[in-house]
This record gives C-alpha cells, structure tokens and sequence, in this order.
C-alpha cells in the first residue's frame, strides 16, 4: 500500500534496555502507518507494543529514532520534542485520573491547556459521545473502573489531538466492564477524524476496531497491513491458537425476515447471518473463526450447517497445539482459516490446491 | 495562671515555629522532590546530611552552628559582609538554627509522599500539554498534599519542642530567644515547681494534641480530597 507523504506516520526506533537479572530488551522497528482510521499494534506481552507507543508519545527515548506525523517531524538526530509540546491524546492501561480533581475538574485541566479555546458544544459532543454528563462531579474514587476510563478518553479528546495514542484501555476491566466500554469506543472511532494508535493483545478488540494492524514479536514488526490481510494469515505466532479467524467485509443483500437471517456479500462469497436488523446496503464486518471451519468433500446437503462455500487450499500450517493445523483456504478472492486435527488432515488426503467445501458453523458480526 | 515572662515565652515560641514552618516548608519541598527524583550518587549522601539532626545531640549541631555563625566561621563572615552583625544570641540565629535542626521532620514526610506518586500523574500531566513546571504545581504539589500537612505539623511541633540547640545559640534573652522550654528550665532551677508545671503540662497537652492530629489524619487517607470513601 504506497500512502501520499503528509498524511502518513513514519515511525523508526531503536532502543535497548538492560534490566537485572532480565534478558535485554531490544525494540527496532521501522514502519509507516496511515494517518486515518485505527491502527492496532498488536503482540503478545513483553512484544514491545507499549514501548513502541510510549517512543510515538516521547515519554520513553528510542537512541535512534525518526518520527514523523503528517510532515510534523517530532523527533530525528537533531531535535527530540518534548511529550508536552506534542499534539497527541494518551490514554493510558490503568486509571489515569488526577486523584484530587473531580472528574470535570480533569476534564477541565485538558481544556484549560488545548490549542484552541473548547467550544461548548464540542465539550457537550465528547461528554456525551462518552456519556458521563451524570458523573462529572464525581472524584474518581468514587467511579467504577469502566467510567473512569470513560474519562480518561474524554479528557484525552478535549485536549484536542492531532493524533490519539491509547495503551490496552481496556486491559484492566473485567469482561463485563470491557462490554460497557467497547461501544463507546467503536463510536470514537466512526465519529473522529484523527488517526488512533491502539495497543492491544486482545484479538476481539482489534477485529472489532482496526482498519490497519502492525503485529510485533519481540521488539521486531512481523507483519502490518489492513486488517483482513493479517488476519488471513496463519505463519504470525501472535496470532495462532484458539482465536485464529478470519475478517471478512460485506454488505447486507438481502434479509428473511421469517428466518431472522440476513444475507452478506463478501466479494464473491455470500454468507447467511442473523439478522440484527441492518437495512440492507449495510457494512458490516464478520469474523469466521478457524475453529468453526469444517472441510467436506461434498457439499453436504443434509447438513445443518447454513453456510457452505466452496474452497481452494492455499496452505497448510502447524498450529502451536500439536494436534491442529491451520489450512488456509481461497474461497473466490477472500481467504478462510480452517483448523483441523492432523488426524483428519491425514484421513482426507488433504493437500495444496485441492478444492473442498468448507461448513462455517458460526458467523460473528464484529461491527 | 501564667506569668508575663510566660506569656513573652509562649508568643516567642509560636512566633519562632511558625516562621520556621514557613521557611522549612519553602526550603524542604525542593530537596525533597530532587531526593525523590534523582538516580544521582550524591542522594545517599545528601539525604544523610538532612536526616543527620535526627541523630546528633542538639548541643553538637548546636556547637556547630555557634561557630559557623560566630565572626570567624562562613554565616558569621557573610552576615557580618552583609551588614546584618552576628547571628548568636539573636532571635534569627535561632531560626536558622532551628531550620536546620527541624528539617528531616519536613523533608522525609514530603519525599515519602512524592515518592509513594510514582511516574504515572506527572507522564499523564505530560501528555496533557503540561510543561515541567506546571506539572510540578498543578499535579505533584497538590497530589503530594498529606505529606505537606504531616510536615508542617512535625516541623512545628519540633521547633516547639527544642531545647538544646536553643541553649547554645540563642541563650535566655526574654523576648528575644527565652522559649517555653529555657522558661520551664529556668524556673526549675528556681525550685519554682508550680510555674513549671503549668508550663510543663501545657506542653505536655500541646504535643498530645498535635500528635493526635497526625496520626488520625494518617488513620483516613480517603478524607484528603474532601471525600469521604
């Protein structure tokens, strides 16, 4: 993908760190992202992906570095901007909040130091985008965790960012909590126009969120690209195991009503889904997990299963649980990951460029 | 109850801890937030010199400054260059004395609440366009607040109660440097028992009180912010 320089991120950093007893870490990454949409940067834990954002903020030093966001050159040999004279929002893991302001008062210490004065709309547009208009008065201690991070990402709005850095904000909430706060930030990212950078180890968030993703192993990018691109691959150890699933796009064709169903064109490929009642000319986004995949050589017509297509193998790979492979599968231009035990690998004589049905047992629509 | 000369000695007393507190307040937040900081080697032996008072016997520190102040040591050189005269004996002689004696009490509880802050406020400060000065003021100052009010407390209360150090630099001039503890001396010396205990027992009441106070204020940390949780 070439992007037009200007609206664009180019991010390089090298950095070593030597702690006690530990084996050195060593991050040396050099990328270019797009300026719009969400970014995941994705990797397990230890990968580097919070020091990566914490060098794109400048509140950790790469030795070597070069940044530069939409012509704005934050740091090279020469200079290295300060975290406060850099247009950004961070979000931090955990609770962020001032202890000792109410929640308006640490809206208000953004507002106070933003470029340009707040115009009460716009402060009524984010409060309510976040909505925590009822607990403004509160003091943190007396928010649950969900709602103080609701406002930590309003305050980070309100300081009026070129670019809006957020570090796994959901990483220390409990599932029902993350439920609460998921929305919240699918509308952040329809309703701004800013480019997001978002940390995550978390498969569902990303599928839910990214438009681009950028996966680190180690310190090392090991793979950027839109995010049905990297999704479709089956050789990124981050990315391997039990969540392995594709992400397809489509477009509401058609809808049952009788059925509750609706149909979904994803290229060539048509999959029936529940019908959550989306007109039709809908997008909407659909993750297939690998585990929901089974291959046939027919098609199967007493089957229960609703959606069959018929698929090309493109490859085959080890999974990390020793009894599984990861095939990857062409149905029409879009890639599907199905995962089998090798024991039925071995009894259906798979093999490269044969072609199959592939049974998809279940369809989530992530957004 | 109390005597003219004790009611001189009881005013004198909270003139000077008052002053004190002011100046130590002033004087110990930067060496506490530089204590609480830096990664330089000179933080161990810089924070055993402050700590230092907390050991010696009040006539050595005292001893000393007599002579730092005395014409031929470095104050006493400076002060007299500045036209100010020698500090021994005087009312701000024993406040720099005092200064010095109380500072640990100030210090220790401020770095310990910087300390206890943590990178995180002042990097979240920081991504919110605040500069190193105002993430000073606006978010380490105020977040540090139960250390300062423990501080101002303890620094107070000590300066009230010193003994030693006064008796070797400041002497027993009424008004001057005559505090509740060299009038308490002084009549016990007398054989003037009654008066020494009202004056004994008011220092007595006074330190109870002030320790309650620290320590219930430690006992509900919530209560800092004005909320209680």
């Amino acid at each position: 993908m070439s992007i037009l320089s200007g609206t664009s991120i180019h991010a390089q950093f090298r950095l070593t760190r030597q702690s006690k007893g530990l084996a050195p870490f060593e991050l040396d990454v050099a990328t270019e992202l797009p300026a719009q949409g969400v970014t995941a940067i994705f990797g397990h834990s230890g990968s580097g992906k919070t020091t990566f954002l914490r060098c794109v903020a400048g509140l950790e030093r790469a030795q070597s570095g070069y940044l530069e966001i939409e012509g704005q050159v934050w740091q090279d040999a020469k200079q290295f901007m300060p975290t406060h004279k850099r247009p950004l929002g961070y979000v931090f893991q955990e609770s962020s909040l001032f202890e000792h302001l109410t929640a308006f008062g640490n809206l208000k210490f953004a507002i106070k130091r933003a470029e340009e004065p707040t115009s009460s709309e716009d402060f009524d547009r984010i409060v309510s985008l976040m909505g925590i208009e009822p607990i403004l008065s509160r003091y943190p201690k007396q928010l649950s965790g969900g709602e103080r991070q609701r406002v930590a990402i309003a305050r980070a709005l309100l300081i009026q960012p070129r670019i809006l850095l957020m570090d796994e904000p959901l990483a220390s909430l409990d599932n029902a909590r993350k439920q609460e706060i998921l929305p919240y930030l699918a509308k952040l990212r329809t309703s701004l126009d800013i480019p997001i950078l978002y940390v995550s180890h978390a498969v569902d968030e990303i599928a839910q969120l990214a438009d681009h993703v950028m996966v680190l192993e180690s310190g090392k990018l090991v793979a950027q690209g839109a995010l049905s691109e990297v999704f479709s691959r089956t050789d990124l150890r981050a990315l391997s195991g039990f969540d392995t699933g594709a992400v397809w796009q489509g477009q509401v064709i058609e809808r049952e009503p009788q059925w509750h169903l609706a149909k979904v064109a994803c290229g060539a490929s048509n999959l029936w889904v529940r019908d959550v009642g989306d007109e039709v000319g809908t997008k909407m986004r659909l993750r297939i997990l690998a585990r929901d995949v089974s291959l046939s050589r027919s098609e199967a017509d007493e089957s229960s299963i609703v959606n069959r297509l018929p698929v090309t193998i493109l490859d085959i790979t080890p999974d990390q649980d020793a009894a599984m492979v990861l095939i990857r599968l062409a149905s029409a231009e879009q890639v599907l990951i199905a995962r089998l035990t090798k024991r039925s690998l071995d009894t259906m004589q798979l093999a490269v460029g044969q072609s199959l049905w592939a049974q998809i047992k279940s369809v989530a629509i992530v957004r | 109850m109390f005597t003219e000369a004790d009611l001189d000695a009881i005013w004198l007393t909270l003139r000077l801890a008052t002053t004190v507190t002011i100046l130590l307040l002033i004087v110990g937040t930067p060496i506490a937030w530089w204590l609480a900081r830096t990664q330089s080697w000179f933080k161990g032996p810089i924070g055993a010199i402050v700590a230092l008072p907390l050991v010696l016997p009040p006539t050595v520190l005292g001893f000393y400054m007599l002579i730092a102040m005395g014409p031929n040591g470095v104050i006493g050189q400076l002060t007299q260059q500045l036209g100010i005269g020698l500090l021994p004996f005087s009312y701000w002689g024993l406040v720099i004395a005092s200064v010095v004696y109380s500072l640990p009490f100030v210090v220790q509880p401020i770095q310990n609440a910087m300390q206890a802050l943590g990178e995180r406020p002042i990097e979240v400060a920081a991504t919110l366009r605040a500069g190193p000065w105002e993430r000073f003021f606006c978010v380490v100052l105020p977040l540090s607040k139960p250390g300062f009010i423990s501080a101002a407390i303890l620094g107070f209360a000590h300066t009230v109660g010193e003994f030693g150090v006064v008796l070797m630099i400041g002497g027993n001039i009424p008004q001057e440097t005559r505090v509740v503890s060299v009038q308490i001396y002084d009549y016990v010396e007398a054989m003037e028992y009654g008066q020494a205990h009202v004056l004994a027992g008011l220092m007595v009441a006074f330190s109870f009180v002030v320790l309650l106070g620290v320590y219930g204020f430690q006992r509900q940390p919530g209560s800092v912010w004005g909320v209680k949780t």
